[in-house]
């Protein structure tokens, strides 16, 4: 599960100010001026406010933007007397009062002012009017956001000034959400039937479950003309087509992410498990460490070096690798090594050791868990098209398994350490005779599949809470992906980690989170039933004993 | 040489018939199309390099391996390929292991025990007691084998060649019709190997015995016909004096 | 007839039984030597987990199945007899229903599931406290053992279906009171569970059910089928070329185990009066073997032995120093297995120096084997 994160703010204000003082007002003129349509806003009940705001935005004058805005964030208030509205900020402890509009200072707030009030509906109404008022704006982040508030509080008269805004619209994103507006203000408030229907046809290519909401709303209305429920139902079923397909898409993006922080987790276990044979129940412990590396290399590049602090990770990669490969020698050195051949006991002293670590770090970093944030170009998501988006922090995760486990196939193929390494393995003594030290090759080896977990734990880092407890999460998903896919087989662990990675995720739109990992470790039990050695299992003359 | 007999009446006077078993690992034939029978109460050696496929012959008879193809009978007329390694045990087949494999944490005594013919059965076994005949066949092969002295030592205690009698010991308790054995003298000093060889010649008066075995100068004590394995499958059979000129067992196995 | 240790063990155990509640009940609150009734509770705990231990060290110690997953075993027990107890409970819970437990209630529910049914006898709910961990481990060992899983592939698996159970025990609609599980138990045959005669009794119960499944423990061990059951451990593949089905065997004794583990969870629950899914954290289930492993495996009252040590500790520690807790925990299972792999068992009786010396593995029996005795 990924940690939410707070967005970053959407600062309109400023951008909205700074437009309504360099920009000629827009062409769409209102009867009177801007300056009575703000009075207006001080009139009694929401009736009269939403009629005022109503004006102001068909004025089409961008300078009413950040009175609206003022309005939305409950900072205009009236002077009780004269009933003059103004905008009241707070400077220096005391409340300030400014022209909504052009924004002079206007004093100290001493006389009696009186907040103008707003409801829910009337909250929908501004947003819409803010839409359509900073549809021209220079910032695309700033249009796309104007382009969404019309679409979700269509009003007729914002269509004129969208149709405008999208004749002069260059990023092709927010042309995208302009004309997805449009149609949804065609299918709601067009003025004849043709209109409308031509709106709903036009909704159908644009799958997103707000679409779906509002052809579904139209469909189901009862004043709805019968043609037009009928066009609307067959947008709507060509909408869930394509939502269906999106929603494949989405769970196997998501599930090749699970997959490959399984995988993360899993490869270091590949190694010290699959390939040396030792279980080591402090795996996951490795990886907790390698979170809290990361973490503090992030505190230490905000103490001493604050302006590179985005390329902490560059740093903490290889500072876990290191901890947790040093941890993993010391390891093999003082504990592991003398309980070669016993793996049953070799299961115990680790886990052991996993209870003394996790009990190490939460007397060192206390039971919270600890905040490491996303650098910049980890955050947000990559939009590919509406209601289908990859989070930067997953897809830069399942690049860097795919680099860890590419890097080391080729450790273990093209050096004289991984060929040491799988001499060792296969056999000891030989290896021992022509004077590889075998000692020294299970120290590294040990050493290595830790201090791949460390990096696991920087991926981590980024999607999981940092916690004591972080690595007792991963350790019975991980041996299961390397018991599935076959102990000793990178290719095997790589194919596991995917497949139960998309298999939970497909599972759990039906069955539920908790449910959906039940199914799998039933599954994954029953297909050890079957075969026990996993699916990339090497086959050969049945071993004596 | 005639390897293919067809029929089962003709199978009848086989302990056991092997047509065109065929064993594959990764694409490696372990045995290749391989045909063999032994005659009942007959003791024969099977030698070959290293890889021949003699313990993978072992794994499928004794049930440890299927075959990919092929046919494989026990008196004639009972399917071994179908049954797991105990049902094979049950119907009379005993199996030494290469590495002497005996229960070392308990008393030679009760090694035997185990290995004693008699009901198999879970709550058979939980209930046992020993009755006066078969202490006594206890002690018979106790004798047999040369352990009386040792016979309340710890297994794991024993020697390399007394572990090896043991093994051969808790087989005979099994009262096979078939042994099989492996590797019987390695590890052992001539005179230990001499008398493994008496004792298996003295076994097999009474029942089939198949010994997989390099040590030449043992298996001509044995004084039994050889059959050659070599890539899986018979490269030939005969007398070892025979497969000694044979130009091709010492081409692969003997060396000039 | 028994060995020894089997006699000085029995006389311990006998002992306990009759002592403690004679020191409860008998001596006045003031005096020297009385047990207050929270001990005896207390204690009464600790038996239980001798009996789990013991439980443990049958299918460890015994035929090598290192299994990761008898809590869940202990738990299903403990469900089972909550189930009883709130069945018990009547309309005195807070919702006053007169058969569905508050939690039922609260969620909503109109009738009771139909696997609540009967469970409201006592004679039921105590088959059933041996069934359900039977079935759940017979289930579990024919898919597992048939296929030949041994070794550590075994262990992971018995850790993955506790785990599955916790995850699914957690859930509400499962029926069995989500994540808090069931409590506020009133009376168990009529007795009220707060009283001292009624914890007293319980103390006994579990005494004599330890004392039970030791004997029975040492029965199996010391039969024809107990040194099979070493032989599997030690040389599986020759068992089977011996003729032995060794997955029935195994069967046998891993669903026995998990019956003995079943009763202690079912005489534990009414003594800690809650029985909830953390019992089948994966955690609980290894820190058992620990127990094991610490006071001697192979040997039942070793294991007996460590799940007191090692449990009067943990209470010892997580009251006065709570943090210093998981480093002792973890540093008993380190030192355990690389300095004292046969435990306090090996310990005590290489002091007494009447055994033979230790080797690698528990000897089942003394050398002077006359096969077929007990």
């Amino acid at each position: 599960m990924s940690r939410r994160r707070p967005t970053a703010r959407r600062c309109l204000g400023p951008i909205v100010l700074l437009l309504a003082l360099c920009f000629s007002p827009l062409t769409v003129h209102a009867d009177e001026p801007l300056e009575t349509l703000v009075q207006a806003l001080a009139a009694k009940g929401f009736k009269a406010k939403t009629k005022a705001v109503e004006a102001l935005a068909a004025s089409g004058d961008a300078a009413a933007a950040p009175v609206l805005e003022a309005l939305l964030a409950g900072k205009l208030h009236y002077v009780k007397k004269g009933r003059r509205v103004v905008r009241i900020e707070k400077r220096d402890g005391a409340k300030a009062m400014f022209d909504p509009l052009a924004g002079t200072d206007l004093g100290p707030a001493k006389r009696k002012t009186k907040k103008i009030t707003i409801n829910n509906k009337l909250r929908r109404t501004i947003r819409g009017a803010l839409g359509a008022l900073t549809l021209l704006s220079p910032s695309p982040t700033v249009r796309r956001d104007a382009a969404r508030a019309v679409f979700r509080s269509p009003r007729a008269d914002s269509l004129p000034l969208l149709e405008k805004a999208l004749a002069k619209e260059l990023d092709d994103a927010v042309a995208h959400e302009m004309r997805r507006a449009i149609a949804a203000l065609r299918l709601t408030a067009g003025e004849d039937l043709d209109v409308r229907l031509a709106g709903a046809h036009a909704l159908a290519d644009f799958p997103d479950p707000q679409v779906r909401d509002l052809l579904a709303r139209i469909a189901n209305d009862a004043a709805t003309p019968a043609a037009l429920k009928a066009a609307s139902e067959e947008g709507l079923a060509a909408l869930n087509r394509r939502l269906e397909l999106l929603s494949l898409i989405q769970n196997l993006f998501q599930g090749i992410s699970l997959g490959s922080v399984l995988l993360l987790a899993a490869i270091g276990l590949a190694i010290t498990f699959g390939v040396m044979g030792v279980i080591n129940m402090a795996h996951g412990e490795m990886v907790m460490l390698g979170a809290y590396t990361t973490f503090v290399v992030q505190q230490l590049f905000r103490e001493h070096l604050p302006a590179w602090d985005a390329y902490s990770l560059a740093v903490a990669i290889p500072a876990a690798f290191l901890v947790g490969g040093l941890f993993g020698i010391a390891i093999e050195r003082g504990i592991i090594r003398w309980l070669y051949g016993r793996p049953l006991e070799t299961l115990l002293a680790t886990w052991g050791l996993s209870l003394i670590l996790q009990q190490l770090v939460r007397t060192l970093f206390g039971p919270t868990n600890r905040e490491v944030a996303n650098p910049e170009w980890m955050s947000g998501a990559l939009e590919i098209t509406g209601g289908l988006a990859f989070t930067w922090n997953r897809i830069w995760i399942i690049v860097f398994a795919l680099a860890v486990i590419l890097a080391l196939t080729a450790l273990m193929r093209w050096t004289r350490f991984g060929l040491d390494m799988r001499a060792v393995t296969q056999n000891r003594r030989m290896a021992g005779a022509v004077g590889i030290r075998s000692g020294m090759v299970d120290a590294l080896t040990f050493g290595l599949g830790s201090g791949i977990a460390g990096m696991a734990g920087v991926a981590l880092s980024q999607i999981d809470n940092v916690s004591p407890n972080l690595g007792q999460g991963y350790i019975i998903d991980s041996f299961l992906v390397v018991v599935f896919g076959g102990v000793g087989n990178l290719w095997g662990t790589l194919v596991g980690a995917l497949s139960l990675g998309i298999a939970n995720k497909f599972l759990e739109p039906w069955a539920g989170a908790v449910l959906a990992k039940i199914l799998i470790l039933v599954a994954v039990i029953l297909f050890i039933q079957k075969r026990p050695r996993g699916l990339f299992a090497l086959k050969g003359r049945a071993v004596e004993n | 040489m005639t390897n293919i007999i067809g029929g089962s009446a003709m199978r009848e006077e086989q302990i056991l018939y092997l047509d065109g078993i065929t064993v594959s690992f990764d694409g490696f034939r372990a045995l290749d199309n391989l045909s063999l029978v032994f005659d009942v109460g007959q003791l024969r050696a099977i030698i070959g390099p290293n890889g021949a496929g003699k313990t993978t012959l072992m794994d499928v008879i004794t049930g440890l391996t299927r075959p990919d193809s092929g046919e494989i009978f026990f008196q004639g007329d009972v399917d071994l390929s179908k049954l797991d390694e105990a049902a094979i045990a049950n119907l009379g087949i005993g199996r030494k292991f290469q590495k002497p494999t005996v229960f070392e944490s308990h008393s030679v005594f009760d090694n035997l025990e185990l290995a004693l013919k008699a009901e198999r059965g879970v709550f058979a076994t939980l209930f046992a007691r020993l009755t006066a005949t078969q202490r006594e066949r206890i002690e018979a092969v106790l004798e047999t084998i040369a352990l009386t002295d040792v016979r309340d030592e710890i297994a794991g205690t024993l020697s390399h060649g007394q572990k090896q009698w043991l093994e051969i010991g808790m087989l005979v308790m099994q009262e096979p019709d078939l042994l099989l054995v492996d590797e019987p003298v390695a590890g052992m000093t001539d005179a230990e190997t001499a008398q493994t060889a008496t004792l298996l010649k003295e076994i097999a008066r009474t029942r089939s015995v198949i010994v997989v075995e390099h040590d030449m100068a043992f298996v001509r004590d044995l004084e039994a016909p050889v059959t050659v394995l070599h890539e899986g499958r018979v490269l030939a059979e005969g007398t070892l004096d025979a497969m000694q000129n044979d130009e091709r067992v010492i081409d692969v196995y003997l060396g000039r | 007839m028994f060995s020894r240790e089997t006699v000085l063990f029995l006389i311990a155990l006998g002992l306990a039984t009759v002592l403690v509640p004679l020191a409860n009940l008998a001596l006045a609150p003031e005096s020297v030597g009385h047990v207050p009734t929270y001990v005896v509770s207390l204690l009464g705990k600790y038996l239980c987990y001798a009996l789990l231990a013991i439980s443990v060290d049958l299918v460890w110690g015994f035929c090598g199945i290192l299994s990761l997953g008898h809590g869940a075993f202990f738990a299903l027990g403990g469900y089972v007899m909550g189930m009883h107890l709130m069945r018990g409970i009547g309309d005195r819970g807070v919702y006053g229903h007169p058969t569905l437990p508050d939690f039922m209630v609260f969620l909503d529910w109109k009738e009771l599931p139909w696997y609540w049914h009967g469970l409201d006898m006592f004679p039921l709910a105590a088959l059933l406290v041996f069934l359900v961990p039977g079935a759940l481990a017979f289930t579990l060992g024919w898919f597992a053992f048939r296929s030949r899983v041994t070794g550590v592939y075994l262990s992971i698996i018995t850790q993955a279906m506790t785990f599955a159970l916790m995850l699914a025990f957690f859930r509400n609609d499962m029926g069995f009171g989500g994540n808090n599980g069931m409590t506020d138990f009133k009376e168990l045959l009529g007795f009220d569970l707060q009283s001292d005669g009624m914890r007293n009794a319980l103390y006994v119960a579990s005494a004599l059910a330890l004392g039970f499944g030791y004997l029975l423990s040492r029965a199996i061990t010391t039969s024809k089928l107990g040194r099979l059951l070493a032989g599997i451990r030690d040389a599986e593949a020759r068992t089977r070329f011996l003729g032995y089905r060794v997955e029935h065997y195994k069967l046998f004794v891993f669903t026995v185990s998990a019956m003995l583990a079943g009763l202690a969870g079912a005489l534990y629950v009414p003594q800690v009066g809650i029985i909830n899914p953390s019992e089948f954290a994966p955690a609980i289930s290894i820190e058992i073997v620990i127990w094991v492993a610490v006071g001697g495996r192979g040997t039942l009252w070793g294991a007996a032995l460590g799940a007191f040590a090692i449990n009067y500790a943990k209470t010892y520690f997580t009251g006065a120093l709570p943090d210093a807790w998981l480093f002792v925990l973890g540093g008993l299972f380190i030192v355990s297995t690389l300095f004292l792999p046969k435990g306090i068992a090996g310990l005590l009786r290489a002091v007494a120096g009447r055994w033979p010396k230790p080797s690698a593995r528990p000897a089942l029996k003394p050398a002077t084997a006359e096969a077929g005795d007990d």
